[in-house]
Order: C-alpha cells, then structure tokens, then sequence
C-alpha cells in the first residue's frame, strides 16, 4: 500500500484546509498509518500461521480460523485510513475546478485589457495557483460536507470493527466446532494481548480523530454564523476581499488618484 | 515457516521511517543546539539501530519460542503471558510518541510566519520577494515561542520516562532470560519454554536503554539552557527598555524601514529636484489596504 503517495495526494490539499484539518491530517499520519505500517503489521503477520488448534485432522484449523477471523483487523484499519483520506480528496476536486475557472476569467480579462495590469499574465496565473481560497460559499458546503462523511465513516467503521470482533478485546482461546472439526476443539490465537493492545491504540487514535472533526464542524458552523451577521452590518466579505487582492484593478473600477 | 511477506515489510518500514525523518527533521531549523543534538541521537542511535539489527533479532521471538511439550497452543498461551508486548513495538511507539512534541513547535512557528504574512500585506509589501524572505526567516526563541519549545521539552520528557516505566513493569530488568516456567491452560503441569537468543536480546535492550537514558539528559540540558538563556536575556534586558511584544516590535520594524525609505526618496528628490511624483509613491496611496 503506498501510503508516502496517498500522504502526498492530502497534503496537497492540506493547504485549503482550517488548522484543525492539519492536525486531523498529522494525526492521521503519525499515530495511525505509521504506527500501522511499523508495528501493527508485524503483530499480525503470522495471524494465520500461528492459528493453532488441539487436533491433527486436516483443513479444521482453516475453517476454524475463518470462522473466527472474517476480515482482518489490518486490512479493516487499512480500508478505514483509505476511506477516511477519500473525502479530502473531493476538496481538491472542488479547488481545482474553481482555479481553471478563474484561470478562464483572468485570460479573458488580459486579453481585453491588454497592458493595464503591471504583472505578466504568468505571474498572475502562479499568484491564482499559490493563493489560498478562503472558506466561503461552495467551498464551505464542500468542506463541511467532507468532513461529515469522515466522521461518519469513522464511526462506521469503529462499529463495524465491535460487531464483528465482539468488542475490542482478543481471547487466547477459542472453541470451535464446524465440520470437519471432531467434536469440539480449542484453537489458540498468537499474540493475543499484544493485539489487544495495538487494537485499543487504534480506537483510541480513531476517536481522538473524531473529536477533531467534530471540533472542526463546531468551527465551520460558529464561521459561517459569525460571517452571515458581520455581512449583515455592510462589512465587506472576504470573498470579495480576496477578489480585490488578487485583481487590484477590477476593469469595472478604474480608480481615479490625485 | 519462511514467508515472503517479511522482505516487503522491512523495505516499506524503511520507506516509513524515512517519511517519518523527513517531517520531524523539518523541525530543526528551529532548535537550539542541544535540540539538534537530540534529534541526532533519536534518528542515528534509536531508529536507525531499530530497523536495522533490532527488527532482526526479534524476528523469530515466536517462531523460534519453543516449549517442552507436545500440546498444541501451550506455545502460543506461554508466548502470550511473558510477552504480552515485543520490545521492539515498545521502542517503535516510544519513538514515535517521543518525536511528535517537536511537531508543536514546527506548528507554532507556521502559525507566526502566517501572521507576518498578514502584517505584510496589510502595509502593502507583498510582493513574492519579501514573502520568500518571511518563509526561510529564523525565529528567535522568544516569548510564546519560548513557552511551546519548553512545553514540547516536557512532553518528550514525559513520554520518554512513561516508557521507560512501562518497560520496567512489563519486563523487570533488563535481562532477558534464557528459560521460562509456564503452566498456563493448556499446557499440562509446569512446562520449560525456551526464549531465542536472550544474549543478543540483553545486549540491544541495554543499549537502547542507554540511547533512552542519554535523550533523556539532554532533554534536561535543553530544559536547563533554556532556563539561562531567558534569564540572562530578562536581566539584560531590564537594564534597557522593557522588550515589547514580538507583533508590535514586527510593525514598529516596518514603520521604521518606510519611514526610512521616505526620507531616502526625499533626500534623492530634493537632489535632483524633480517635480513630478515617483509613479510608486502615488501607487502606494491609491492601493488596496
């Protein structure tokens, strides 16, 4: 899994987001995919190999391991970081979609005006990609809307997690009777506490990443609110402040100075 | 049995620990020395020696756990009980959580070079140039920023000798013994279980004991330095002004470079005499705040 591409990939769109989606993101990194790529793996390499249970007759170990291991716990906590990490990806989307068409608007706008503008229109188009667009309008609704499904996702996932594993703790033994097990046997699970322990790291680093998404929508929503009352007073929006930085002569307003 | 999958996984922790380098190294353009030091020590004598002897010799720590008897599972339960965490995943997540307070600086300081930004387009100085300079500027460890270095110092301490406790707990010593009496179910009556390679065991947990034992001392000389050097900027600094804040001493900077500049421009014109004014004077009046 090429976790250093998929890091790239959000940290591009790192830039568009509020601080508490950077530490979402450092968080997400640090304690989840790397603790998951350095050590969890190692956990549950031999999960199945040292699947062991008290019989000699063949295939019962197989069946039984896949009786009490439908999905495991590493590619659960793989599909969860690669779903989790998918919604900041619409954000980009959107950034992306909003840039070629302010790129399209300030061409045409060169093109008209000609020698107007003191910068080049290259220098104008590095300026439209290096800025960073503040969160209103669409991308507000993009943004909270990704951020939503994260934290449903998690929660999704932490559920399904319990469901199928029957809380977050792993048992030395379990005992098994599916044909073609004799009557019924005792199978041993490897490392059963050092995957206990690993399993309640990853909970709790899942929630502290819930908590931050939803300290992140407390945010957006306490923004939003204060920036509809202040627009409300006639003070400019920042929409419209950085329409004016970016473009400081609008052809619409050719200022006049003494 | 020999698996493939081994070879892979050491090569990506290799790719991840490399990644992991390359954010926390990022942080240093801000340490003191002493900081540099320390992040030498962790990437050199901690993570490098993990992945590269320590992941070895605990590879087999399972495979090669042999117990005396013939009962499937009493391997796995003995495993289990004297092992309930390898050393070696201690160590990953002791690294791992002992570099992250550095992050808290890295934070701070984008979060000031954000507001010099601001501070500079509002005096209607933003040109590329000057924006370059403000991201490749040094901070001095002053103020707020002093306060989040020494707080992120005592997080790693913390973390550090959190783990160093934790290990003691779990492990008692640093000794790795060679034979191991379990009677766990389902192992019948008490069975001798043999632990691989206990020397070479004992001899990577002294040392990363002593790699741990010498990052924390020098935690505590950070700790330390810090401490002086604050004292003795407060006691030179009461015998001048007292240092006003860093956002006003920015603007006050500023003011005094454009007031400075004026007085160069006018001192070129009353030269020259020229009549007009320079286009960018009359650029900087009529601009967008």
């Amino acid at each position: 899994m090429s976790w250093p591409a998929l890091y790239a990939q959000l940290v591009g769109a790192n830039r568009h987001s509020t601080s508490l989606g950077k530490i979402w993101l450092s968080v997400l990194f640090i304690f989840r995919v790397m603790v998951l790529m350095v050590a969890a793996e190692t956990v549950w390499g031999d999960e199945q190999s040292d699947f062991v249970c008290n019989t000699l007759q063949p295939g019962c170990e197989n069946v039984c391991y896949d009786q009490f291991f439908p999905v495991s716990h590493i590619r659960l906590w793989c599909l969860q970081l690669v779903f989790v990490a998918a919604p900041t990806l619409l954000v980009s989307m959107y950034v992306a979609y909003r840039n070629h068409g302010d790129k399209k608007k300030l061409l045409q706008i060169s093109s008209r005006t000609g020698f107007l503008s003191s910068k080049s229109p290259e220098e104008e188009l590095e300026a439209l990609k290096r800025r960073r667009l503040p969160i209103t309008g669409p991308l507000w609704w993009t943004y909270f809307i990704s951020v939503v499904a994260k934290l449903l996702i998690e929660v999704g996932f932490m559920y399904a997690l319990y469901v199928v594993y029957d809380g977050f703790q792993m048992p030395r033994l379990v005992q098994c009777d599916q044909w073609p097990c004799p009557n019924l046997v005792d199978c041993f699970i490897s490392r059963p506490t050092e995957k206990t322990i690993f399993t309640v790291f990853m909970a709790t680093a899942s929630s502290i990443c819930m908590v931050l998404n939803g300290a992140e929508l407390a945010y957006l929503v306490t923004k939003a609110i204060t920036r509809s009352l202040s627009r409300k007073d006639g003070r400019p929006t920042s929409r419209e402040k950085t329409w004016r930085g970016t473009n400081e002569r609008s052809p619409g307003s050719l200022r006049r100075c003494n | 049995t020999p698996l493939a999958p081994p070879a892979e996984t050491d090569l990506e922790s290799k790719m991840n620990w490399g990644t992991f380098y390359a954010v926390i190294s990022g942080v240093n353009r801000h340490s003191t020395g002493i900081g540099r030091i320390w992040l030498s020590v962790i990437f050199i004598f901690r993570i490098l020696v993990l992945v590269v002897a320590a992941e070895s010799v605990w590879g087999d720590e399972k495979s090669a756990f042999i117990c005396n008897t013939q009962q499937p599972g009493c391997n796995s339960v003995c495993y289990d009980q004297f092992f309930p965490i390898s050393h070696i995943r201690l160590w990953a997540l002791q690294v791992i959580l002992v570099s992250t307070p550095a992050l808290l600086v890295a934070m701070h300081v984008a979060h000031r070079r954000h507001i010099d930004k601001k501070i500079l387009k509002r005096m209607g100085r933003g040109s590329p140039k000057e924006l370059e300079n403000v991201k490749n500027q040094k901070f001095q460890i002053t103020g707020a920023l002093w306060w989040t270095y020494m707080i992120s110092i005592i997080f790693r301490l913390l973390f550090e000798v959190a783990f160093l406790y934790i290990f003691y707990l779990i492990y008692p010593g640093f000794k790795m013994v060679r034979l191991v009496k379990c009677d766990s179910y389902p192992c019948p009556n008490t069975v001798d279980c043999f632990v691989s390679r206990p020397t070479e065991k004992t001899i990577f947990t002294v040392f990363m004991l002593a790699a741990s034992g010498v990052c924390v001392l020098l935690n505590l000389a950070e700790v330390a330095y810090l401490i002086g050097r604050a004292c003795r900027r407060y006691f030179a600094g009461s015998e001048n002004e007292s240092n006003p804040a860093w956002i006003s001493q920015r603007m006050s900077s500023y003011r005094q470079n454009e007031i400075n500049q004026l007085i160069a421009d006018h001192s070129l014109k009353s030269k020259f005499g020229v009549a007009k004014k320079a286009p960018t004077e009359r650029e900087d009046r009529c601009s967008a705040f």
